[in-house]
């Protein structure tokens, strides 16, 4: 059970509380959100690390950690996502309820009001956010862009979204650019960060025991300096619904590596101009959302084509990608093999079983989103942002009565876009 | 059945022991949609040679993982599905010490748990699945050894370690795997998969009389003799090589250093190294120390530094590591600063802080049902009860783990594993 409510604490500031006693942290989050844009993606993203580092009441690491150990281990991490193409950047912090701690420790209000503090209240000297700190979480940062390189399945799948999006806002990474992180000074940041507190649609999100006045008392108490420019609403995006060309865009890249990736781009197709969340999840599971989903029964199983397939949805952009770990010989064979489970769930050649154990599948892990704080701050924030106002179990509810013919229409407009493979230079020719 | 309540951290645990050795634990939750079951055996990758019939037997590495694969496996079918079908989100992991198998789900609870209980316990391995298996899995090698993070820990482990089969990974390689017969794997789910080896923990809103019940039905009456298994000789204290360095396509080099702790410490004493070690850790050179902020602000370190201590019955270690252009350096300066604090001591007041912090940390994990089970399943491998961990960190004092430090952190005692870019 739980009582959820949404209220307007400041323009264009939302708070979203839900109340549930079961947990023993709490957690609380502050997000800005913002057009994802090449040029200055890298520095919102480097944002929340800078006004991390130091406040000016704690003005570096060192004094931060010694209040939030004091109040029983309080954690704030920095958080850049993105949806669609909107980024996402701000704080959440979790802490422990109040029936775990002494009394009068107020653990909600010194965490909101530390919340506030680095998110208004800088360090800086001279009017900018300090040189030294926007040096060094600037090369975090490149290293960071650079790191995504390490795990060979994201790589490919951010490669992925660059050949398949080449024109779109889409194709840029959360983190931005290394070229514009390179260029990242702190007279520049401190500029961009001052426009975003005044303008950016701000999201607050509140999970734990306390009843939403006294959490709203707490967010005003700590927001009371957040300066708020009229206008601007929340960013949007450009949902393209036909592939860029008629036949499917094949790409293909060499790194020292042992298993190849095999990443596919799809367009969801006229669906999107109205979608329907429920029946594309279940869709989405059923054909590779899942271990009981087609790709993982015949990719993976039946044809041990490969170490795992599977695939997922980005409703907000209106696009689908599959991801697999194959051997580099098996490339045709398993894109042919990932196109045909793909047809077979257009033609509605699926069973009443498969469609049912999907559906249990993700009614499951949507009922399940309530019993993890991080994963509703997530539901909670992806809703915001698609305008869709319900809770994971009403969406659970939903999903139980999608029909077998709303799949395949749904499916209908879904066309494979661009592939992505990353290969072992063994394994081509070309590098002899 | 006995049950215990820890009104200072709002838990309530429920323990039953069966005929046939099995232990089972229910930690009652409230209001969540979900529960979980995690059925958990004590045998890992490291338990490689151990007494079969009354005679010593060596198996190659990575038979506890394929086992772990191949257990799916059901005369009528592949339990997964089944699993998966009655709406439970299942999975399971061979570690160097444990394989567990465990399902979420939020309805259907005792079907599944049925389904876990005799798939578990139901050797069935046919010469053509594991054939095919071996397939699987060799992919699944070949994408580990593409990972950076996973050379870094093996090459820390095989600094660290010369006999004992921890140093190997745990799924094994390619030519190891291709040994493994079905007989391999009736063999070992004989010694290792009796109740009297295993432990069935529970989290959610579930009456352990209906589990022990289910339990009776399904299992074995009888329980098997308690596994002997040998780690190999002693390594003793100190690693076998200093430097492990390996080159891959990494953007930035990452680092590993590490120290080999006692093993022989069982029950609470066991738990109370645990507590002391991480205490101890983060006061040298965790977020809030002093070391933390410089090394940071210097730039050999980023949000990625992390420390840990891993605590098992064949091998226990601290480790510390994460991206750095100078692995060197930042290891200089630890054991540079664990020396200061052989002479002045830890920071009191740094060090209570960081106690109400570790506080927190216990409850944060107590809202997480995977962490419950898997502390559960541990604390009871190992002897200990994991829910009395908030009262033994309160009673912790600075110069205890000033100790810590002072015997593991010397520059005598750590191993350095390096991942670096190709050039």
């Amino acid at each position: 059970m739980q009582e959820v409510c949404r209220r307007q604490i400041a323009h264009n500031v939302s708070l979203t509380c839900v109340r549930m006693r079961k947990f023993k942290t709490a957690c609380l989050s502050i997000t800005l959100l913002t057009g994802l844009e090449r040029e200055t993606a890298a520095k919102s993203a480097l944002l929340p690390s800078v006004l991390r580092r130091g406040t000016a009441i704690h003005p570096d690491m060192e004094s931060l950690a010694a209040v939030m150990d004091g109040l029983y281990g309080v954690q704030i991490e920095p958080l850049v996502r993105k949806k669609g193409e909107i980024q996402c950047v701000g704080f959440r912090a979790d802490f422990v309820d109040d029936d775990f701690v002494p009394a009068g420790a107020n653990v909600l209000e010194n965490t909101a009001a530390l919340l506030g503090e680095i998110l208004l209240n800088p360090a800086t000297r001279g009017g900018q956010l300090l040189g030294a700190y926007v040096d060094s979480e600037r090369e975090n940062l490149i290293n960071e862009i650079r790191a995504t390189v390490n795990d060979k399945g994201v790589y490919a799948m951010r490669r992925l979204f660059e050949v398949m999006c080449p024109g779109e806002r889409f194709a840029t990474l959360k983190l931005g650019t290394e070229a514009g992180a390179k260029k990242i000074t702190a007279a520049g940041l401190t500029k961009h960060y001052r426009n975003l507190v005044a303008s950016a649609p701000i999201e607050v999100f509140y999970c734990g025991g306390a009843e939403p006045d006294r959490v709203e008392r707490a967010l005003t108490g700590a927001l009371s300096a957040l300066p708020r420019r009229s206008g601007g609403g929340m960013p949007a995006t450009q949902i393209r619904l036909q592939p860029v060309k008629e036949e499917l865009r094949s790409y293909r890249e060499a790194l020292d590596v042992t298993q190849g990736k095999l990443t596919l781009g799809l367009r969801l197709g006229e669906t999107m101009t109205a979608p329907n969340v429920a029946v594309l999840r279940v869709l989405n599971t059923l054909y590779g959302g899942g271990v009981t989903s087609k790709l993982f029964r015949n990719v993976r199983e039946r044809l041990s084509l490969c170490y795992y397939a599977s695939s997922a949805v980005e409703l907000n952009k209106g696009i689908m990608m599959v991801a697999s770990g194959i051997e580099f010989g098996k490339y045709d064979e398993a894109l042919a093999e990932i196109l045909r489970q793909l047809e077979a769930v257009k033609s509605g050649d699926f069973t009443q079983d498969e469609l049912q154990s999907a559906k249990s599948e993700l009614i499951t892990s949507l009922q399940t989103v309530s019993d993890a704080q991080t994963r509703l701050e997530d539901y909670y924030l992806e809703q915001a942002i698609s305008g869709l106002r319900c809770t994971p179990e009403e969406l659970a509810a939903l999903a139980d009565g999608v029909t077998r013919d709303e799949i395949i229409r749904a499916a209908a407009g879904i066309r494979p876009d661009a592939v992505y493979f990353l290969t072992g230079k063994e394994a081509e020719p070309d590098a002899q | 059945m006995r049950s215990k309540e820890y009104p200072a951290i709002g838990e309530f645990v429920c323990r039953e022991q069966m005929e046939n050795g099995l232990t089972i634990y229910v930690d009652r939750k409230m209001g969540y949609n979900k529960s979980t079951a995690f059925f958990a055996t004590r045998y890992g990758g490291a338990d490689r040679r151990f007494r079969l019939g009354g005679k010593w037997v060596d198996t190659p590495a990575g038979v506890a993982h394929f086992l772990e694969h191949k257990m799916f496996d059901m005369p009528e079918g592949d339990a997964l599905t089944a699993l998966s079908a009655a709406g439970a989100s299942a999975n399971a992991f061979t570690s160097s010490f444990i394989t567990a198998y465990y399902f979420e789900c939020t309805g259907r609870f005792e079907e599944n748990l049925r389904t876990l209980l005799r798939f578990v316990s139901t050797p069935y391995f046919m010469q053509a699945s594991v054939d095919k298996e071996q397939g699987i899995i060799g992919q699944e090698i070949r994408m580990t050894e593409d990972d950076p993070d996973y050379a870094l820990y093996y090459g820390l482990l095989q600094s660290l370690y010369r006999e004992n089969p921890v140093r190997d990974s745990v799924a094994g390689t390619v030519e190891s795997i291709a040994e493994i017969t079905p007989q391999t794997l009736y063999d070992c789910h004989k010694v290792f998969y009796n109740p009297s080896n295993m432990v069935l923990c529970v989290a959610g809103d579930q009456d352990i009389r209906r589990i022990t019940d289910i339990a009776r039905e399904i299992l074995p009456v009888e329980g098997g003799e308690r596994p002997v298994r040998d780690y190999g000789k002693d390594d003793g204290p100190t690693p076998v090589r200093k430097v492990n360095r390996r080159e891959m396509e990494v953007s930035q080099p990452l680092f590993m250093a590490g120290a080999k702790a006692d093993v022989s410490l069982t029950g609470a004493a066991a738990q109370r190294l645990q507590l002391t070690a991480d205490l101890a850790l983060k006061a040298l050179m965790g977020p809030s120390s002093a070391l933390y902020a410089r090394l940071y602000r210097d730039g050999l370190i980023n949000q990625t530094f992390l420390t840990e201590f891993e605590s098992n019955s064949g091998a226990s270690f601290a480790l510390f590591g994460g991206e750095s252009r100078d692995p060197d350096a930042v290891v200089q300066e630890v054991t540079a600063q664990a020396a200061a604090v052989e002479r002045a001591g830890l920071d009191t007041e740094l060090f209570e802080r960081l106690k109400k912090a570790a506080i927190g940390e216990q409850l944060r994990g107590l809202d997480s049902f995977n962490d419950v089970c898997y502390t559960m399943a541990q604390g009871y491998f190992r002897g200990y009860d994991p829910f009395e961990a908030c009262r033994i960190i309160e009673s912790i004092g600075p110069d205890e783990a000033a100790a810590f430090l002072r015997e593991h952190l010397a520059a005598d005692r750590l191993a350095l594993s390096v991942v670096s870019g190709t050039r």
